[in-house]
């Protein structure tokens, strides 16, 4: 943990700078007549983003937040193999949504989450990842009029049928 | 007198079949959008708009408005079952609505809610009928340094009284508002921070991306990390009898919470460009510090659920106020609220008053009755949503996540905003290991396009004289209270160095 908190620290200084740099792409005093300019106020931000990142290293090096005296490891096994499960997951659900619809992608998702990760029955799985997607279709295409990515061609089919239901 | 007895018409108008079955139909619809991520009373009032057509103005705009008090009631559902804020109107309902769920006191949270923003809405509407002119001319006299000088106070509610690591505080509020930033110049008009030239930045960055990301994603990973996927709702049990004796102890724990946020949520709203998320938060700021235990909040106490509530409801009802006295918006809703009526062929303005008092006093009699009947369909919907609760985690978070990254399409309709939720949600977590503090960077996100304005608009009115913000009477205390309780933790600090030397 100790190790961890001074190099997020480090790398949050650089992602100051970073915005510190981008900001002065515009006026960073005050223009005559106009006001500050308009990277007045995002440039002061993160300048003072920087200099709490050089308070948090002050106080790691004083050892004052419990991060910076801990000698535990940020995770154990167990929590890297979790945390990579569970974010992956996600990750895909998001990148699947290109490719087999919104819709689709939710289905998906709920069939690896409930089935492998939360290792449930089959049919709670198929029961869940089926008629929630069709929910969310009728919630959101029918009484929000909100539609959602489609996918690929290969799920025109599937639209068609449920847009005949809806209209 | 005259009033109460316009407003006796006005119940009388409200509580016509057709008006009354509106209201019903409104409030639910209401609350289950509002419960919904990604989804706010902005969203059920524009989509339901062209609905409205159908009948009579009067009753049109009865509609409209109970949606939206149905969807300030819902907010809070989201915030406490899931941990997500529906709408920036219920970020500071999470801070101690989701620990009471997690402690299994669902059930307590969602009662104190209820309560808490019938109690809001009602004092609002009694603010409202008795005081309606003087308060829109007050409304008036705020200009950009005293809104700046209110979001200041704002921030410094967070900062002074936070228990958090204060570097880590404000670097979270300075990102939050850096954030805010991306896009384009509102003032100049130029692209601003389109972070590594990526062009879906162009668009800026919204609250809900941050808010789901951090919240529906970061915060959901830390719990499965944390407790290892076992997660325990200790048995939110729900009963009638529990209901009546959590609504005892909500009155009870809640009280102060909801004063305070019903009297500051409604002031706050009634201010055009400051609405019910400030109002909220400073709420949220103020009953903490005037709690005789400031540590209980954040942890899962009543008044940390009340005082937002209260203060949403109350500033729903007070950002009315501007709309209809002066034709000003205080609010997105408002303001398509104040486009319909046009479509109507209504003027809001001080004629409105004058010229269409039947109108008027109809849709104040339904803030009323629009209240009364979301205190009880919010109350018999509370099984409902403490049944969400009692799902094993491995059925709850899946579902969490999928209502995360669907509700933050809804929201955007934006791949690049979607993405966004997951980079966030990852660094969320990170951050969130090494005790950074993220509800301010929410904060900051929300108050931030308020803010910067502003504070430009007041240097160029003052040529750059930042005095401004000290000489006028009502920004000059209010900027000092700020500036004192940002100051308050070093003040503390040095007390303390003292007495310890001394000792």
């Amino acid at each position: 943990m100790r190790q961890g908190e001074i190099s997020l620290a480090g790398l949050l200084a650089l992602f100051s700078l970073y915005l510190m740099w981008k900001s002065a792409e515009l006026p960073i005093g005050y223009i005559r007549g106009q006001g500050p300019g308009g990277g007045f106020w995002p440039f002061w931000l993160s300048v003072g983003m920087l200099l709490s990142c050089v308070a948090i290293a002050w106080n790691w090096w004083r050892g004052k937040s419990p991060a910076s005296v801990s000698d535990e490891p940020l995770m154990d096994a167990f929590g890297w193999r979790t945390v990579l499960h569970v974010g992956g997951g996600v990750i895909a659900f998001v990148a699947l949504i290109s490719v087999v619809s919104m819709y689709g992608a939710v289905g998906l998702f709920l069939v690896y989450y409930l089935r492998f990760l939360g290792r449930h029955s089959w049919a709670l799985t198929l029961a869940i990842a089926i008629v929630l997607p069709i929910g969310l279709f009728f919630f959101f295409e029918g009484a929000m009029q909100i539609s959602m990515p489609q996918g690929l061609p290969f799920t025109q089919p599937f639209f068609d049928v449920m847009y005949d239901i809806i209209y | 007198m005259e009033a109460l007895s316009f407003l006796a018409d006005g119940v009388l108008v409200a509580l016509e079949p057709l008006n009354l079955l509106l209201i019903l139909i409104g409030v639910t619809v209401g609350l289950f959008i509002g419960a919904m991520p990604g989804l706010g009373s902005v969203n059920g009032v524009a989509i339901l708009l062209p609905i409205t057509f159908l009948v009579p103005p009067g009753s049109a705009i009865i509609f409209l408005a109970a949606i939206y008090y149905g969807a300030m009631y819902g907010g809070a559902i989201s915030s406490i079952t899931m941990g997500i804020p529906g709408a920036s109107t219920a970020v500071a309902t999470t801070f101690d609505g989701r620990p009471l769920a997690l402690q299994g006191r669902a059930s307590l949270a969602l009662v104190t809610a209820a309560i808490a923003s019938f109690v809001g809405g009602t004092i609002a509407n009694v603010l409202f009928t008795l005081f309606a002119p003087l308060l829109a001319t007050m409304a008036l006299s705020f200009g950009p340094p005293e809104i700046f000088a209110l979001m200041l106070l704002a921030f410094a509610t967070f900062v002074g009284l936070g228990g958090d690591d204060i570097p880590k505080t404000i670097f979270s509020i300075c990102l939050g508002l850096v954030l805010a930033t991306v896009g384009f110049d509102t003032i100049s008009g130029e692209p601003r921070l389109v972070l590594f030239e990526i062009e879906g930045f162009l668009r800026g960055i919204g609250f809900i991306v941050l808010a789901i990301g951090v919240y529906g994603i970061g915060e959901m990973l830390w719990t499965i990390e944390q407790t290892r996927g076992e997660v325990t709702t200790t048995n939110p049990k729900m009963t009638m009898k529990g209901m009546v004796s959590d609504s005892k102890e909500a009155m009870r724990r809640g009280w102060k919470g909801t004063g305070i946020g019903s009297l500051l949520g409604f002031f706050v709203g009634v201010l055009p460009a400051a609405g019910a998320t400030p109002g909220s938060l400073m709420s949220y700021g103020v009953a903490k510090m005037v709690s005789k235990n400031p540590e209980e909040y954040g942890k899962g106490t009543p008044d940390g659920v009340a005082a937002p509530e209260a203060a949403n409801n109350s500033a729903s009802t007070g950002s009315m106020l501007p709309m209809l006295t002066l034709g000003i918006p205080g609010s997105p809703t408002t303001a398509i609220l104040l486009g319909g009526m046009v479509i109507w062929g209504l003027t809001p303005g001080p004629r409105l008053f004058v010229d269409e008092s039947e109108f008027v006093w109809g849709l104040i009699g339904s803030f009323y009755i629009s209240n009364i009947a979301a205190l009880f369909i919010n109350l018999a919907f509370i099984p409902l949503f403490v049944w969400m609760l009692r799902m094993p985690f491995t059925i709850l978070a899946p579902l969490i996540f999928v209502l995360s990254i669907v509700g933050g399409f809804a929201a955007s309709r934006s791949m690049h905003d979607l993405w966004l939720i997951i980079i966030f949600g990852l660094a969320a977590f990170f951050l969130r290991k090494f005790d950074y503090p993220l509800a301010p960077a929410v904060l900051a996100i929300v108050l931030g396009p308020i803010a910067e304005p502003t504070m430009r608009q007041s240097l160029l009115l003052s040529s750059g004289d930042p005095t401004i913000f000290f000489t006028r009477p009502i920004a000059g205390p209010i900027t000092v209270v700020a500036i004192i309780l940002i100051l308050l933790p070093a003040i503390k600090l040095l007390r303390r160095k003292r007495s310890e030397k001394l000792a």
